[in-house]
């Protein structure tokens, strides 16, 4: 079809519009007359009209007016005509649409055609946009072409049975005994759609996989002849003989010798001959290499190959071409499991690529590095890793640091080290990080007790420098809050002494419960330290106090409940000795203890809310008093980082000479064993002396026997009753016992 | 979010797209049932996420679940895309046969005539690649059948 002066016009003048207004008045014009020109029947016109029907579809603008006259021109005898209508049904019609169903008939009788061209339009539509019932309708006729006819229209036909197949999987079978026939044919076109068939026919149904097993040797000759045969210039690209039929049969092959050893012994040489003889400088070669790799990877075969597969994809790595690095680590990827110790020989190459200046190639390097990391080589990946982290895009930042800690964790060669990179990492990247990092963190720093000195003196001097990265200060915070009295010490064995005053760490502390880039969790930190301090400095107590009350009238919730608890610890609890019991020095953390694992990202052993603890009575000597103690004790425990069981005595009761301590003999994670002492030091014995204790509803107590229910005089002896919780489902520490006095004093 | 696969894993063409670089469609042939509001969509993303790359990155882009396989020619964008197993470099191949093929026909090939002769450049489309899949390789092979078809209208 001569496209019509018309037709020409109209695109120009389309284009000539200069403002998206124009453009539709102007298309609207054109549809209007497209539209008469449909009405108007047979003129000769009709073609010209679809097509710039097309053209205003191409822009984006509704043509649905035009799907009828498609149907009615696929029906017309004139070739242009047809040719137009069919093109216009791939365009315009789908198998949603009704009137695609009405070109059945007219497919049909065009599938018969005396004319090849004719019949190739029709294959084609049908491939294009054949919904599931017309490929039912039709697939006899398709399964006839592909035995009788022109190789210009079998290769089609194995394509469009391929789209049938995948309409109508049941159908495959009509399919099968043809596509084995086809494999003998000399015409490339045809082997190569006979090969994307049986491709198709073994992927969906394994019997028949099992058939062309049989196959194999044919497709190994097929491909012997392309690898060999040096001229074939129809389908010559770069050299390679058909590179694209040989990536199909490649493929075909993987598919067929997967798990088969056979089949994998069968084509072994084959795969040997390709990876070695074919020449990779061009793109076309690489596309063959590639998928000889993917073959041998995928199949059973001999080391040898794969020690020549691994080679390739590592020649790959050092291609100039961006493109084939990328691919090439893509693959290495999936095979750095299994062969890692052949992958790791490329392990310099690959962190290069770190370098690379395309992301995606950055994503690949990075991953395969973190996948390369063993305990031999930790050290220098680290250094190369660090170096990344601090240049690399910020959408791979905390995919870096993770693996960095995954890392670490795994093969640091020491606790110093660890810690050094940890810190490191939150230094360069503390905001990319996940929020388990400074628990976590926190726990490891616990753990190394040799090292509290040199990471209280390395975090004060991180704090002091900026106190922009919240998992940085928080973790600071709690450690000088924690082994401040290790920094006012002044000397440490592995970094270069400071001198460090008291007042020094009060301001670091209250710079950052000042300033407003601290998050209100990093101020909560912030100020647990101020008060864990007042224990571990002598002579500034009374600044921590003013910080802290001060902090009693704080806007943020959560900050005021805290002062304000800190505040009573100064106030009412200070002659119990309590606040140096709270603020002990906490013990090393169990990795998986309760407290650890809890959901909150403070890092502070937080207690869950207590309901209001029952009122105690004790029996005679029903003490106000008492009830005082245990609440409040609830109360900080709420908000304190403390282990209740874990301060060694606390002494709960003291009144009239009679005193009650409570000793922690063994902490687990389920399990708490604590020790009741009971004393007296009045002038008289207390007879018939009984405890007994209630806990929370998922705590389970067990009360062994007492010592002895009589209490001598003058602190003579002790009445001592061992007692059990068992915290069977780790829930809530046991926040707390009540319990029960009752006895009589003579 | 628009699923785009067939079956899992279905190593198919699902479409390919010729677009300029300010974003209007040359060529949109589709191997896979879309609406035509997802069509729209997928044509305005491929557009947004091929056009910001420069000489410096692949010619693969991993996009929704699968990837396009693309290249530049002047001011013309030429994107296939399919699935994430699929090999690349091959399709970077088929794209290159198909430019030079259209580069054959037309004579020294530029947009405007693939605007003024958008029918025609389906026919090559068509000649080229079928039912998802590569079809004719042979440059000769389909200059020749093109010959022989323009004879005919």
């Amino acid at each position: 079809m001569t496209p019509s002066v018309r037709l020409q016009e109209m695109i120009r003048v389309i284009r000539s519009a200069r403002t998206q207004g124009e453009e539709r008045g102007i298309i609207q014009r054109e549809c209007a007359d497209i539209r008469s020109q449909f009405r108007q029947g047979d003129n000769g016109e009709r073609s010209h009209s679809l097509a710039k029907l097309l053209y205003v579809h191409m822009l984006g603008y509704p043509a649905h007016f035009g799907q009828m006259e498609c149907v009615r021109l696929i029906a017309s005898p004139r070739y242009s005509e047809k040719r137009i209508g069919y093109l216009g049904a791939m365009m315009l019609l789908d198998e949603k649409q009704d009137a695609s169903l009405l070109i059945t008939n007219s497919i049909k009788n065009d599938l018969s055609h005396s004319s090849q061209y004719v019949q190739s339009l029709a294959l084609c539509t049908l491939a294009c946009m054949g919904s599931a019932e017309m490929c039912r309708d039709l697939a006899p006729e398709i399964e006839r072409l592909l035995r009788a006819s022109h190789s210009y229209i079998k290769k089609k036909a194995t394509l469009c049975a391929v789209h049938i197949i995948r309409k109508v999987p049941e159908l495959a079978e009509l399919f099968t005994p043809s596509a084995r026939t086809l494999l003998s044919e000399k015409n490339h076109g045809v082997l190569h759609g006979a090969v994307v068939l049986i491709t198709e026919l073994c992927e969906r149904n394994p019997d028949t996989l099992v058939q062309f097993r049989k196959a194999v040797p044919e497709l190994v000759q097929i491909m012997k002849g392309l690898v060999t045969s040096s001229y074939s210039p129809e389908h010559n690209v770069a050299g390679i003989s058909d590179p694209f039929l040989q990536v199909r049969i490649l493929r075909l092959l993987r598919i067929l010798g997967h798990n088969n050893d056979t089949a994998s012994d069968a084509m072994n040489d084959l795969l040997a001959q390709v990876a070695t003889n074919t020449d990779s400088s061009k793109t076309a070669g690489s596309a063959v290499l590639y998928e000889t790799v993917l073959t041998i990877m995928d199949i059973n075969s001999e080391s040898g190959l794969r020690v020549l597969a691994v080679n390739i994809l590592g020649r790959f790595l050092l291609n100039n071409d961006r493109n084939i690095r990328y691919i090439s680590m893509t693959s290495l990827q999936k095979i750095v499991q299994t062969d890692h110790n052949a992958v790791q020989r490329h392990r310099g190459t690959i962190v290069d690529c770190l370098k690379d200046q395309d992301t995606s190639v950055k994503r690949r390097a990075l991953e395969l590095s973190l996948a390369l990391v063993s305990a031999v080589n930790i050290r220098s990946m680290m250094k190369e890793l660090l170096i990344f982290l601090s240049v690399c895009p910020p959408e791979l930042r905390s995919q870096t640091a993770s693996g960095i800690f995954n890392a670490a964790e795994r093969y640091s060669p020491s606790k110093r080290w660890h810690i050094d990179t940890i810190l490191h990492v939150l230094t360069t990247a503390g905001g990319d990080v996940r929020d388990e990092t400074v628990p976590n963190l926190i726990q490891l720093i616990t753990t190394a007790s040799e090292l509290h000195c040199y990471t209280v003196h390395k975090l004060y001097r991180a704090l002091i420098k900026d106190i922009a990265q919240q998992s940085l200060v928080q973790v600071a915070c709690w450690c000088i809050g924690e082994y401040g009295d290790l920094l006012l010490k002044g000397e440490c064995e592995e970094i270069e002494p400071v001198q460090v005053t008291e007042d020094d760490i009060l301001d670091a502390l209250e710079t950052v419960l000042q300033s407003h880039m601290s998050s209100p969790a990093t101020r909560g930190f912030a100020l647990t330290a101020t008060m864990k301090l007042s224990t571990r400095i002598t002579d500034n107590v009374d600044r921590i106090r003013s910080i802290v009350s001060i902090y009693g009238s704080c806007i943020d919730l959560e900050l005021q409940q805290r002062a304000v608890e800190y505040n009573a610890l100064f106030k009412k609890y200070d002659h119990m000795r309590y606040r140096s019991a709270v603020l002990e020095r906490m013990p090393v953390m169990d990795k998986n203890s309760p407290g650890h694992t809890n959901g909150d990202t403070s890092g502070e052993i937080k207690e869950p809310d207590t309901s209001k603890p029952k009122p105690v009575e004790a029996g005679l000597l029903s003490e106000p008093a008492s009830q005082v103690i245990i609440t409040g004790y609830s109360e900080m425990q709420k908000h304190c980082c403390v282990y209740v069981h874990v301060v060694p005595t606390v002494s709960v009761y003291e009144k009239n000479g009679l005193s009650l301590k409570i000793q922690c003999d063994k902490q687990t994670e389920t399990e708490v064993t604590v020790t009741l002492i009971a004393s007296n030091s009045t002038q008289n014995d207390i007879t018939n002396f009984t405890l007994q204790a209630a806990v929370p509803k998922s705590v389970q107590l067990q009360m062994k026997a007492p010592s002895g229910n009589v209490i001598p005089a003058h602190g003579l002896g002790q009445v001592t009753q061992t007692v059990l919780l068992n915290n069977p489902n780790k829930a809530s520490l046991p926040c707390f016992r009540f319990v029960q006095l009752s006895f009589l004093l003579n | 979010v628009l699923s785009l696969t067939v079956q899992p894993r279905c190593k198919i063409i699902r479409f390919i797209l010729i677009q300029n670089r300010a974003g209007k469609t040359r060529l949109a042939k589709w191997y896979m049932q879309f609406d035509d509001d997802e069509k729209q969509k997928l044509i305005e993303e491929v557009h947004a996420v091929v056009t910001v790359r420069d000489a410096k990155h692949t010619n693969f882009v991993e996009f929704r679940n699968f990837k396009i396989i693309y290249r530049r020619y002047a001011g013309l964008y030429f994107c296939i895309c399919v699935d994430v197993t699929d090999n690349n470099l091959a399709y970077l191949e088929a794209i290159h046969n198909f430019v030079e093929v259209l580069n054959e026909y037309f004579h020294n090939v530029c947009e405007l005539d693939l605007v003024f002769n958008f029918y025609k450049v389906y026919t090559v489309v068509d000649e080229m690649f079928l039912a998802g899949e590569i079809r004719e390789t042979s440059q000769t092979k389909v200059l020749k059948q093109l010959l022989m078809l323009q004879s005919l209208e």
